[in-house]
């Protein structure tokens, strides 16, 4: 995939030397092996320090939310999707926009890389479909599947569905046996079960916001969380109030998450928050046969109203 | 300097011993990593731990602590009058505390603890501990504490430092109260002429272990106002996502936020961590906000931490070289980097 990376280059030197943008959005180089950072460009030379590989975690369609500016915007097929909903919901016009989309193949998983050499990473390279990683227990090479964020073993889209510019070969989309097995699991549980899990789930929580933070969904200007008159939510320690935030979050993302694992990659304590969202991601897929972010100019199912909806309630 | 010598086989028996004196906190696994509780009953710390995600700083400064509790309950005596919380009895000692952490308490203490200002409630949570700290034989490679006045080694914020050196800890006494903690626990068996060198070598392999450092020798040269204003922030700010990652993680973050929490007529009044991270960090009642972008809340992170208290205190950096908001950040923001790249920039060029 980092395979991709000079045509990427190339597209964006050349909408900026051209000024038919006047940035791009894009990833460079990290301070740490397993890291990338997202990197804003103005100048055509400057597009040498781009970078894309497993590491391109974030989402960059986050950093659109209100720019003004004509912008050129990197995008694997997650952002891409993500991006189709930013258009829909007004946070980006789609002509200040042109999408270098990347065909993905998915991101490494921090914690597997160093799972694999048994803690500190201190060198990550990649090489077609390999990832080579050096830590305390020495040298070790994996394909890419092996090590891959759990969301991307079950990405619908790898390929972006919107773009103006395409940096590479399509890629095969994957081939689910059953996409919502892990909800299912936790729709078994009973009550008891349930609430255990999301119990040690949530255990370490400090609520330092970066998974809503990490989020493209989350630009509300006032998130509740910050809200104070009235203040939906306690700021303290306390459970419920750590359990609040998530779930009101997953409420909030329901028919809107692409499942891109932001969310996850950021979060400091290894949370998988993912659990509340994927079962919002399901019941659209199973209630309103919906796809996030695959279709222009389609608002999401819990945003629209139809007259001849089949509840009688509502009509 | 008395250095004692810890068979690690005595080891969990004197911390038995010295838990009939002290309420004990130390390093526990979590997951996938390590952080600091208080033991329970039978419970001991993990000596063998890398780092922790959060610092032990909560020990004096919690993420949330109760100052006041009140009734709105007009039947009841005293109502609408603030009750201070009783303080927690009896002495704690932090056990595993590493040697970056204990310089980041004493760099928070001249907010604390000074001669305008004295935080009762950071003071008696202070008081309450004796720090009995772990040398860092093996630094991680975000370690930067060596540039940052402090080291693998370093003493100082500690009563006792102990040094894992293979079968036996040798511990250095460095204060009455570090040698009050050894005697609860019997630790008193001389290290013997060896030990010193021992403790040199590896205190002198583990600096030279670090090869990360930071400049920040010409922050201080340069106006407030030169900084702040130098063209460099938005773009080494761009990926920032102005999350709490750093400011929860940092163990010199000291910022915190007062909330009144009611539940019918019974009031608390909590003491949380803030972070200059947010939209909501000073945001005034007239409904101004001094940081209205979101940038500008993260280089008020870095202006506090390398300009504003370098030129306050003159006491060096606001951060001690621990590398866990570097190793954390979901977005790669380096503070090592933003460092140089300040102590590097030349006004008006």
């Amino acid at each position: 995939m980092s395979g991709n990376i000079d045509r990427i280059k190339e597209i964006a030197r050349g909408l900026l030397e051209t000024e038919k943008v006047d940035v791009v959005i894009g990833f460079k180089k990290g301070t740490l092996p397993v890291m990338s950072e997202p990197t804003i460009i103005r100048k055509a030379s400057d597009t040498e320090t781009l970078i894309w590989d497993a590491t391109c975690r974030l989402n960059l369609c986050n950093y659109l939310t209100g720019r003004k500016d004509r912008i050129g915007i990197i995008a694997k097929g997650c952002d891409a999707r993500n991006i189709v909903g930013h258009i829909v919901e007004n946070k980006i016009k789609r002509d200040q926009l042109v999408i270098i989309g990347v065909p993905c193949t998915g991101m490494a998983d921090k914690k597997a890389l160093s799972d694999l050499v048994g803690g500190e990473v201190t060198a990550y390279a990649e090489a077609g479909d390999q990832i080579t990683v050096k830590g305390p227990a020495g040298e070790k090479t994996v394909s890419r599947s092996e090590v891959l964020q759990s969301n991307c073993r079950s990405c619908i889209k790898r390929n972006p569905v919107i773009f103006d510019e395409m940096a590479g070969e399509p890629v095969e989309e994957l081939v689910l046996e059953n996409r919502f097995a892990d909800v299912e699991k936790i729709e078994a549980m009973d009550a008891g079960a349930k609430w255990g899990y999301f119990e040690e789930l949530l255990s370490g929580c400090t609520r330092c916001y970066a998974c809503k933070n990490a989020c493209p969904l989350c630009y509300c200007p006032t998130c509740f969380v910050d809200e104070s008159r009235p203040q939906w939510v306690g700021k303290g320690t306390d459970p419920i109030d750590i359990r609040t935030y998530h779930f009101l979050r997953a409420f909030h993302c329901a028919g809107r998450c692409t499942d891109c694992g932001a969310c996850e990659a950021a979060c400091p304590m290894d949370i998988k928050m993912r659990a509340f969202t994927r079962k919002g991601v399901k019941d659209c897929v199973e209630k309103y046969g919906w796809e996030t972010g695959m279709k222009e100019g389609v608002r999401p199912p819990l945003d629209t109203f139809k007259t001849d909806d089949p509840e009688a309630f509502i009509r | 300097m008395t250095l004692i010598r810890i068979a690690k086989a005595s080891w969990d028996g004197g911390l038995e011993k010295a838990r009939k004196a002290y309420e004990l906190i130390g390093p526990v696994p979590e997951k996938d990593s390590h952080k600091y509780a208080v033991l329970a009953e039978g419970q001991l710390p993990d000596m063998g731990f890398k780092n922790t995600k959060l610092s032990p700083k909560w020990v004096v400064f919690p993420q949330s602590e109760a100052m006041f509790t009140y009734t709105l309950d007009g039947t009841k005596e005293n109502h609408h009058i603030l009750q201070e919380v009783p303080a927690a009895p009896g002495a704690r000692a932090v056990i595993g505390i590493r040697p970056y952490d204990a310089k980041a308490i004493q760099l928070t203490k001249m907010n604390f603890d000074n001669k305008d200002y004295k935080d009762p409630f950071w003071l008696r949570n202070y008081e309450r501990c004796t720090f009995v700290g772990l040398a860092i034989n093996a630094p991680s490679a975000t370690d930067f504490s060596t540039s940052c006045g402090t080291g693998p080694f370093a003493e100082e914020g500690l009563d006792v430092l102990l040094v894992d050196a293979g079968e036996v800890y040798i511990a250095k006494v460095l204060t009455e109260k570090g040698k009050k903690f050894l005697d609860a626990a019997g630790f008193g068996e001389d290290a013997g002429a060896d030990a010193a060198k021992t403790v040199e070598d590896l205190k002198a392999k583990a600096e030279a272990a670090i090869t990360s450092k930071v400049s920040y020798n010409k922050i201080q040269g340069k106006t407030i106002m030169d900084l702040y204003d130098a063209p460099f922030w938005k773009d080494v700010l761009f990926g920032c996502i102005n999350c709490g990652t750093c400011t929860y993680a940092c163990p010199t973050c000291w910022c915190f936020d007062i909330q009144d929490e009611v539940k019918g007529t019974d009031g608390v009044r909590v003491r949380n961590w803030d972070s200059c991270m947010t939209a909501l960090f000073t945001h005034h009642a007239s409904g101004h906000n001094p940081r209205e972008h979101e940038w500008e809340r993260t280089r008020q992170r870095f202006m506090h931490k390398l300009k504003y208290f370098l030129d306050k205190y003159d006491a060096g950096l606001m951060c001690v070289g621990c590398g866990r908001c570097v190793e954390q950040c979901p977005a790669n923001i380096d503070i090592r980097t933003v460092c140089n790249t300040m102590n590097a920039f030349e006004p008006g060029k």
